[in-house]
Order: structure tokens, then sequence, then C-alpha cells
């Protein structure tokens, strides 16, 4: 009896100690609240200004003329059309699409074959080799990467015109498109090289050390335990490539200037710039059909790549 | 973490012991024969090229020539005639002015975004990364098409919503009436495009300040701004000096934005920057010589910028 009532007293005395803490506690955790409801509403906000130019796209490419060129802006149409899009696409109006639709892809496609098969060589040669004049080849990579285009356009068109790899003396057939392709390989050899480079010293050492102890060659432990590791490496930098061959604008412009040459980000901007007014609903409905690939291309690889240019940096 | 570490490091042991041996010379020369197409590749399509530059800039060189493959040697005339042409000069200081503003804004709004993802609930920073995302992979020439649709006088839906917000009468406003709204309309546009590998590099960064120490601090009283500046800054500061010399690169040799947006007819020396003036300068009026000297002069000024980036990442190259 005089136990029990011992400790109801002493329970009495932490509950009263502890109200005035449980309070404190109550309304930091409010304030807390408050606070992340107000960094939500920021952030929502932040949403909707980031995300507007992309909705504002898609939202005019699928709505009637009339609620495009009204004054009162409509932002989710009441009937959508797929009209835009015939129109975009369509000889008569916008010539040329399917044509730069083949081109971008014969292009692109070259591009990204050759400049992974060749920039696969030498990042295994920079992973797994110590040798003279390395370190100057690295300097040589980073610095290509850091050449602005601008830059480098005036000689570049001098001498790919010299060897008619541009369109005003077509010396061979597709000589303009073999010009793009190694302009668009000079520029993209040194980002996949970095990159696979990054992918190939992510693979354990040991793995590779223990098939050699096994009896493979150099050759068996690569082909064997190397390429089947890294595939997943080669497929993020193959779309990266892909991507920015693909949205190039300044060296296909300047290389690929006759009309049937034009790849789909040339196609895209003569939709602007001409006498004619502007045909809003198609210029959407085209950018929209120009960008579909590379965003999905993007979504699917983007995590893999995202921080090959500053691989290393993060840790500290 | 130790774990994986400890046969990493024996297997650069057995890697150096095997080099102090000599190679048999088929060995040796390997890593050349891997790396010579791409070194072939890009003497041809880039060396070339360049020394060319550097012949073209000592030339006249223009349309007549081009078609004759023979310029005719003038020393330094190029360079004089640029250094003496007030374009050039205005075109620099206008250039700079416009990096500062696109690299300092892109900077600071995108770091602001990072901080800002580390207090938001989870389905808000899942919305806001996927729209950076999103953002992050537009093709810039179709980024400059809907920003020239929605900035568009008649009835581009920004005019309406600044009206709309009550900011004044912004109805048939025109953004590309003076040089300088035309060139803000192109610094709106490329930081809107480059917020997004800035803030989800720096997001990626802030997972690797220590929570411990920003507690601590807090428990000692500091406020969230000392937190940032003694704890936070600190650790993102080499990745923020990364993004930055990257970002300053880029923007300085901008070419498709400005190009694009402001469009190809009201380009003129009020709203040149370096890209397109190089641009104009050598290829639109078809004089490669006087072209390839800006670009030289161009080139020196990225090739200064580019030192801090180009010695961090070779200092990040483990060699094997």
């Amino acid at each position: 009896m005089t136990s029990s009532s011992a400790e109801a007293t002493r329970a009495a005395g932490t509950r009263a100690a502890v109200r005035p803490r449980r309070a404190a506690l109550v309304r930091r955790e409010r304030r807390r609240k408050v606070r992340r409801i107000a960094w939500n509403v920021v952030g929502l906000a932040l949403f909707a200004v980031m995300v507007f130019p992309v909705f504002w796209m898609l939202s005019t490419a699928f709505k009637p003329d009339t609620e495009i060129n009204s004054l009162k802006p409509t932002w989710f149409s009441t009937s959508p059309t797929l009209q835009h899009f015939r129109d975009a696409i369509d000889p008569q109006q916008h010539p040329g699409f399917w044509n730069a639709v083949k081109n971008s892809l014969l292009i692109v496609g070259v591009t990204v074959v050759l400049a992974i098969v060749l920039a696969f060589l030498a990042a295994v040669a920079l992973a797994k080799y110590r040798f003279t004049g390395r370190k100057v080849f690295v300097v040589l990579m980073i610095g290509i990467l850091m050449l602005p285009a601008a830059g480098v356009v005036i000689p570049l068109y001098v001498v790919l015109a010299r060897y008619g790899l541009t369109n005003q003396e077509d010396v061979f057939p597709r000589g303009a498109f073999t010009g793009v392709v190694l302009t668009f390989l000079t520029f993209l050899l040194p980002f996949a090289v970095w990159t696979l480079r990054g992918f190939i010293l992510g693979i354990p050492r040991e793995l590779e050390e223990a098939a050699m102890v096994d009896g493979s060659s150099r050759l068996g432990a690569f082909t064997r335990i190397l390429l089947p590791l890294v595939a997943p490496g080669l497929v993020a930098t193959s779309v990266f490539v892909f991507i920015t061959a693909w949205n190039e604008y300044i060296f296909a412009n300047l290389i690929l200037s006759r009309d049937e040459n034009h790849t789909l980000t040339i196609w895209l901007a003569t939709f602007t710039g001409g006498a004619r007014s502007t045909d809003w609903g198609a210029l959407m409905a085209a950018s929209t059909l120009t960008a579909i690939p590379v965003v999905i291309f993007f979504l699917l690889v983007q995590r893999k790549i995202a921080f090959g240019l500053t691989a290393g940096s993060v840790k500290g | 973490l130790s774990s994986s570490q400890v046969p990493l490091g024996t297997g650069a042991a057995v890697e150096i012991a095997t080099s102090r041996r000599r190679r048999p010379l088929a060995e040796r020369t390997i890593p050349y024969l891997l790396v010579a197409p791409v070194l072939l590749v890009v003497a041809t399509i880039l060396g070339y090229p360049l020394y060319k530059l550097l012949t073209l800039s000592f030339q006249q060189y223009g349309l007549a020539e081009l078609i004759q493959r023979k310029g005719t040697w003038i020393g330094f005339d190029n360079y004089v005639s640029v250094l003496r042409d007030e374009i050039f000069w205005d075109t620099l200081v206008r250039t700079v002015v416009f990096t500062a503003a696109c690299v300092g804004l892109t900077i600071v709004v995108g770091t602001l975004i990072a901080l800002l993802l580390v207090q938001v609930s989870t389905w808000v920073r899942v919305l806001l990364t996927a729209a950076l995302v999103l953002v992050w992979s537009m093709p810039p020439v179709v980024a400059v098409q809907v920003w020239y649709w929605m900035t568009n006088f008649d009835n581009g839906v920004l005019n309406h919503i600044l009206t709309g917000l009550g900011l004044g009468d912004f109805s048939q406003h025109d953004w590309y009436a003076t040089s300088f709204s035309k060139l803000a309309m192109v610094t709106l546009l490329v930081v809107w495009a480059a917020i997004p590998f800035v803030t989800i590099t720096v997001y990626a960064a802030l997972a690797q300040v220590p929570r411990e120490l920003v507690e601590a601090a807090e428990i000692d009283g500091a406020g969230p701004l000392r937190v940032f500046r003694d704890v936070t800054f600190p650790i993102l500061k080499p990745i923020l000096l990364i993004l930055t010399s990257l970002s300053i690169i880029w923007d300085f040799g901008v070419f498709t934005q400005p190009y694009l947006l402001i469009g190809a007819g009201n380009l003129d020396a009020t709203n040149y920057l370096m890209g397109v003036y190089i641009f104009i300068e050598g290829y639109g009026k078809s004089d490669f010589g006087r072209g390839a000297a800006i670009s030289v002069l161009m080139l020196l000024i990225v090739m200064a910028m580019s030192v801090v980036y180009v010695r961090r990442m070779v200092r990040m190259d483990d060699t094997p």
C-alpha cells in the first residue's frame, strides 16, 4: 500500500514535469508542420513556373485555332484536335517532315554507332592501362569538351567546303552528310570517352583478374566479363550521344544548307522567321514531334548520365 | 565502405607490381592502338581546322578565295581591324554582362531550389524533380520556339499572365522592342533551361552533408542562414565551383538561343553576342579571315576561363 502510493506521487511528479515539455514539443511540431506547408506552396509555385512552357506547348498543339488566336487564353481546351499535327507534317504547308526525320535518323544513327565503338576502345585504354601521353590525351578530351562550337564554325566550314563535304560542292554523293557526321563525331567523342571511362572504372577489377587467373586471355576476360558488365553504360552513353546529335543546330544548319538535307531541328527552325505569319498551332505540334523522342530517351537514362560532367567532385 | 576498398587496394598493388616489370612490346602498344581511332578523327576534323583557323586569321579570305582555295597573306590586318572595331568591344562587354547575368541567376536560383527540395514533402519533391527533368530534356530549338510563342506580342500568354497578376497593362507589349529586352528574353530562356542541371547536381551534393553536423549547429543555436554559411556551403563549394565554371563556358559561347529567338532578321550590332557575332561576321558576310581572327580571340578568352574546370577534372582522373 505504502509503496504504491509512493509510486503514485512519483508518477504525478513526473507527469507534472513532462507536461510543459510535451507542450513545447507539440508547439515545435506544429511550427515545423506550418513551415513545411509554406515550403510546399513555394515548391508547387516553382513547379508551375518551370513546367509551364512545356504545358503551354502541348496545350497549344492540341487546341483549335480559334482558341489559339483569341486574346483570352484557353488553359485546357474542351475540344482538342489533332489538326495541327496533320498541318505540321502536311507536304503542302510545311514540306519536308518525313524527309527530315529520315535525315536525322540516318545522321544520328551513324554518329552513335561510330562514336560508341571508337569511344569504347579509347575508354578501355584510359581505364585499364597506364601509358606515356595518357595525361595529354585526358586534357585533350576535356579541352574539346569545353570548346565553344561558335569558335570553330568558320575554319570547319572552310575545311569541309574544300573537301566537298558541304552542300556548296558535292564532290561525292552524301558529301554533306559525311561532313556533318564527322563534325558531330569530333564533338561527341570526348564526352563519350569520358563517360564510358567512368562506367568501366566502376567495374570491380577482381572480376577481370579472376577470369585471367582462370586461364582466359586478356581478350577473353574482356569479352566475357567486361563487355556484359559495361553494357548498361554503353546504352546510356549511346542514348546521350543520340540526344545531343538530334538536338544539334549550329553545325547542321551550316553544313546542310540544302532543303532536302535538312534535319528535324533545322526543319523546325524554318517555321518562324519567314514572311508569312506564324502558324502557332502547327509550330507547337512540330515542336512536340521534335521533342518526343528526346524526352523519352532522356527520361530513361538521365539518372545514369547526369553526373558524368561533374563526376567525383560530389564526393568532396 | 571499407570492405569494398580493401580488395580494390590490393588490385591496384598487383597492377603496380606488374607494371614495374617490363611488359612485352606488344602489350605496351595496346593502349596506343585503342586511342588511335579517336585521335585520328579528332586530329583530322578538329586539329586541321584549328591549324586552319590560325592561318585563316592572317589571310584575306572571302568567297573568291574559298572558291580558289587560296587566301592572301595579310599579316595582322584582320586582328588590327577587329581590335579597332567598336562593335567587337561592345559585343565583348555585352557578352560578359550577359554571361554574368545568366550564370549568376542559374547558380543562385538552382541552388535555392535544391535547398528547397530538402524542405518540402516527398510528393512535392517528386513533382518538382519530374518537372526539372522534363525541362532539362527539352531540345534547345524546341525551347526557343515555345518561348517565341509565349512572348509573342499579339496574343502571347506571358502578356496575359502579367496583366492578370495586376503588374500593369501588358497587352500587346513587345518583348523584342529594345536590344535590352531581346537579350533579357534570351537570358530567361537560357536560365530556365540550365536550372535543372544545377539543381539536380547540387541536390545530390546536399545528400553528402552530414545530418549530425547540421543538428549540432542547430543545437548550438545557429539559425538556418548560419547553418548554410558554415556547414552546408563549405561542403557544396567544390561542386558549385565546377558548375559555375561550366556555366560560364557554356553561356559565353551560346549561339542557338540568341540566333533563333532574336531571329536572323533582327540581329544587328546592338544585340550581338560573341557566338552570333562570329557567325555573322565570318559566315554571313563571307569574310572568313576576319571571322577567324574573332574566333581566335574568343577561344583565347574561353581557354583562360576553362583552366579551373580542366585542372579539376584532370586531377580527379585517377590513373589506373
